[in-house]
């Protein structure tokens, strides 16, 4: 009897317990009262953990400067998005947020975000403060910004010298096919040449634009229609799978990388080539000192065909948007005036390892340092903005997979062809409405 | 699902005086008679209002977005969004589209995904509830132990799967391949053909404790004495299983199924941790499909579609199953 009522009784806490999982929290206290900021600041660091430690005392200085207390959360870029979409459906939560710079036009088009006209740019210190091209991947073309930038960011070919030097290598690869050659030289012994980030659909989009621009392709045409399985878009999204594919550079268990897990492989030496945006921060606080790997533009086609743009990057970077619904506008607004300003944004970028968005802040010698000297001749000359069109970030969702699935083809041994490629993209063309 | 039950109140409420004067001035005098027939009502309340909240009024909106053009241009104002009727149904259920086949297929995978889930959880949790039928010593340790899948927190526990399936540094790959040496190529058990059996095997791990708590719940149900005659008809042990565990467990079997389907189908947190959001084609569930379709395409209104046809395919599911359960119960 009283083994059947323990049951009963531990039946019932288990259920219970089960319960309660399901129904955890997710409220936000958002600042209502007094003066009182929500912040969410997206993932720039190593970790979570290392951009609270970053940010934390740049808040308290602007807490002491106004008056106005900024509670800070910093979220992950894979909730990102969807945390942003609820809090522009329900108009609960943050009241200043960072997001993706080609989110841009996806999040204008809800009409949550307070635009940047003219006025409210001179509440942050007038508009000719940011760089233009930056300035420009904040909103759809024609409209008043819904962001302002303040980090900016473009890609790069990170290699790792050593590797480079015991290969018989003795310059980076300018060209993809150079970049091929070199990578079949570097993949021996366990190493490979090149890790990629084949699990995460915003990298693989990146990379996506980036070669169907080389190609001469359009991810949507000048109307916003979606134009994903033009034969440019088809050689471009296969050019880059077959690192892996064809090549054979690329570490077939790449195919599940999400979780930056590429740079850690080229900080501990498995890899031995990179492309990725400001990686520098990153490798630091993985050990790998600066001296130990180069920094070169991102390769281009050997021979470009007919309408084959000369872009090896896009505009890449993090912009600051204000929600509509934030109850403390002003304050709102003078903290983004204080994270644009010179000071922070010296600070904030020197330690990210990004360049300035404001143009009266780049005379820190930080940013003349190798790889920043890279990224800034390559947005000031080579990189092109995505698409600003209210479709970006589906484009980047479902196009991203395509090539995760194609990468996981490639990792299981399946062939990719260009009809497996053209399907895929056919597929995730339908998609859209 | 949720069951109710209304025990028939102990009084009818209506027995009235005819003669009763107005309630206003009555009720100050006479104070417990309105009171008691309004009892049960009031009782009721807290229920109805949570049922509502929690239930009829999110399945009415979600009807409801099933029939308006959804997406990002509109989420901020649902009034502006276009009514677009059944427009979303036929786009999302036109199975020669790609969008179609995928629902199509993602049905298929999560249909043979149930079957199998639920069926070797419940023969798992039926092994571990007869084994442990009778006291010996270690009992209790074990029972606790088939316990712990459903104790954890179920993000935990899936995180930790994802780390042991991965390919180069998992553990599962470090066993198989360099302690074991049963294998000469690390496979990947998180994308490919793999990744089903993989999500199989989460789930079953972490579904057959409840299957074993609720039939063992149901063994201790069982009288002793019934195995006792059995045993001298000279029955053994299959046969006993057969003839006494299992027609006197059929009620709780009935429920168990049921849930443990329901339960299944609409999985959403093991694929969703297991893979990071976008599953792999062959572990492709239907929750995780429509999760995509709504939230990472921002199209609210197809994925309501999708989820408004599967809840049709669950009513439907479910009301023949217990048609047919209790039709056999009758003529049984």
């Amino acid at each position: 009897m009283s083994t059947r009522r323990h049951l009963g009784i531990f039946a019932a806490a288990v259920l219970a317990a089960a319960s309660l999982t399901a129904c955890g929290g997710s409220g936000d206290d958002s600042g209502g009262s007094g003066k009182t900021l929500t912040y969410w600041a997206s993932n720039q660091g190593a970790s979570l953990e290392a951009d609270k430690t970053i940010l934390q005392p740049e808040l308290d200085k602007f807490e002491k400067q106004t008056g106005i207390k900024v509670n800070l959360e910093v979220v992950p870029w894979s909730d990102l998005l969807n945390r942003l979409l609820a809090a522009a459906t329900s108009g609960q939560g943050p009241d200043v947020v960072n997001i993706g710079n080609t989110w841009s036009a996806s999040l204008q088009a809800t009409g949550a975000l307070v635009e940047f006209d003219d006025a409210t740019l001179q509440a942050v210190g007038g508009k000719d403060r940011f760089v233009p091209a930056a300035l420009a991947a904040a909103g759809a073309p024609g409209k008043p910004p819904a962001a302002v930038p303040i980090y900016s960011l473009a890609y790069a070919l990170y290699y790792n010298k050593k590797a480079f030097a015991d290969a018989g290598i003795t310059a980076p690869p300018t060209t993809w096919e150079q970049l091929a050659e070199y990578g079949k030289k570097l993949s021996t012994g366990g190493k490979w040449g090149l890790a990629v980030e084949g699990a995460n659909p915003s990298e693989n989009a990146h990379h996506a634009f980036t070669f169907s621009q080389q190609y001469g392709g359009e991810w949507f045409d000048s109307s916003g229609k979606p134009t994903f399985d033009t034969p440019q878009n088809v050689a471009a999204v296969k050019r880059y799978v077959d690192f892996m594919a064809t090549d054979k550079i690329t570490n077939p268990s790449n195919a599940e990388y999400a979780q930056n897990q590429s740079v850690s492989d080229f900080a501990n030496g498995k890899a031995a080539m990179l492309l990725w945006q400001a990686a520098g921060s990153n490798l630091k606080t993985q050990n790998m000192p600066a001296d130990a790997y180069g920094i070169a533009p991102v390769p281009f086609l050997g021979a470009p065909p007919a309408g084959g743009k000369k872009v090896n990057s896009m505009v890449a970077g993090i912009n600051m948007a204000v929600f509509k619904h934030t109850k403390n506008r002003d304050a709102a607004l003078s903290f983004v005036k204080f994270m644009t300003s010179d000071e922070e944004q010296t600070i904030l970028n020197k330690t990210y390892g990004s360049l300035p968005a404001v143009k009266t802040a780049g005379s820190d010698p930080a940013f003349s340092a190798p790889e920043q000297k890279v990224l800034q001749e390559t947005l000031s000359t080579t990189a092109a903005p995505l698409p600003q069109v209210p479709d970006e970030s589906t484009f980047e969702t479902l196009v991203g997979t395509a090539i995760k699935e194609l990468f996981a083809d490639a990792a299981s041994g399946k062939p990719v062809t260009e009809d497996s490629v053209k399907q895929k993209l056919t597929d995730a063309q339908q998609k859209m409405r | 699902m949720a069951t109710s039950t209304t025990a028939p109140g102990p009084a009818r409420p209506d027995r009235r005086d005819p003669g009763a004067g107005s309630p206003a001035s009555g009720s100050a005098r006479r104070p417990r008679r309105p009171r008691r027939s309004l009892l049960p009502y009031l009782l009721l309340v807290p229920a109805i209002v949570l049922e509502l909240a929690i239930h009829v009024i999110p399945m009415v909106v979600g009807v409801w977005m099933s029939l308006l053009e959804l997406t990002q241009f509109h989420i901020r104002d649902w009034s502006t969004a276009p009514f677009v009727g059944l427009e979303n149904y036929r786009a999302t259920l036109d199975f020669n589209s790609a969008a179609g086949r995928e629902l199509l297929h993602s049905f298929w995978v999560t249909l043979v995904y149930t079957l199998l889930s639920v069926g070797l959880a419940w023969l798992l949790g039926m092994a571990g509830a007869v084994v442990l039928q009778r006291p010996f010593r270690g009992r209790a340790i074990l029972r606790a132990l088939f316990l712990t899948p459903y104790a954890l927190p179920v993000y935990t526990a899936v995180i930790t799967w994802s780390f042991l399936l991965q390919r180069d540094t998992g553990l599962v790959n470090h066993v198989l391949v360099d302690q074991l040496g049963l294998l000469d190529q690390r496979p990947f058990w998180l994308i490919g053909d793999n990744s089903f059996w993989s999500l199989l095997v989460v789930s079953v791990w972490r579904n057959w404790p409840f299957a074993f708590l609720c039939l063992m719940a149901g063994l201790q149900n069982v009288p002793g004495e019934m195995y006792e005659a059995a045993a001298i008809d000279g029955a053994g042990f299959w046969r006993r299983l057969r003839s006494v565990t299992l027609p006197m467990l059929r009620p709780v079997n009935l429920v168990l199924l049921l849930v443990l389907f329901l339960w299944t189908f609409n999985d959403f947190n093991t694929p969703f941790v297991l893979f990071g959001g976008s599953a792999p084609e062959q572990a492709d569930l239907i929750s995780i499909h429509i999760y995509r379709s709504s939230f990472k395409t921002w199209d609210f209104g197809s994925g309501s579609a999708m989820s408004v046809a599967l809840l049709l395919f669950l009513l439907v599911v479910s009301a023949g199953y217990l048609l047919i359960t209790n039709r056999r119960r009758d003529h049984a």
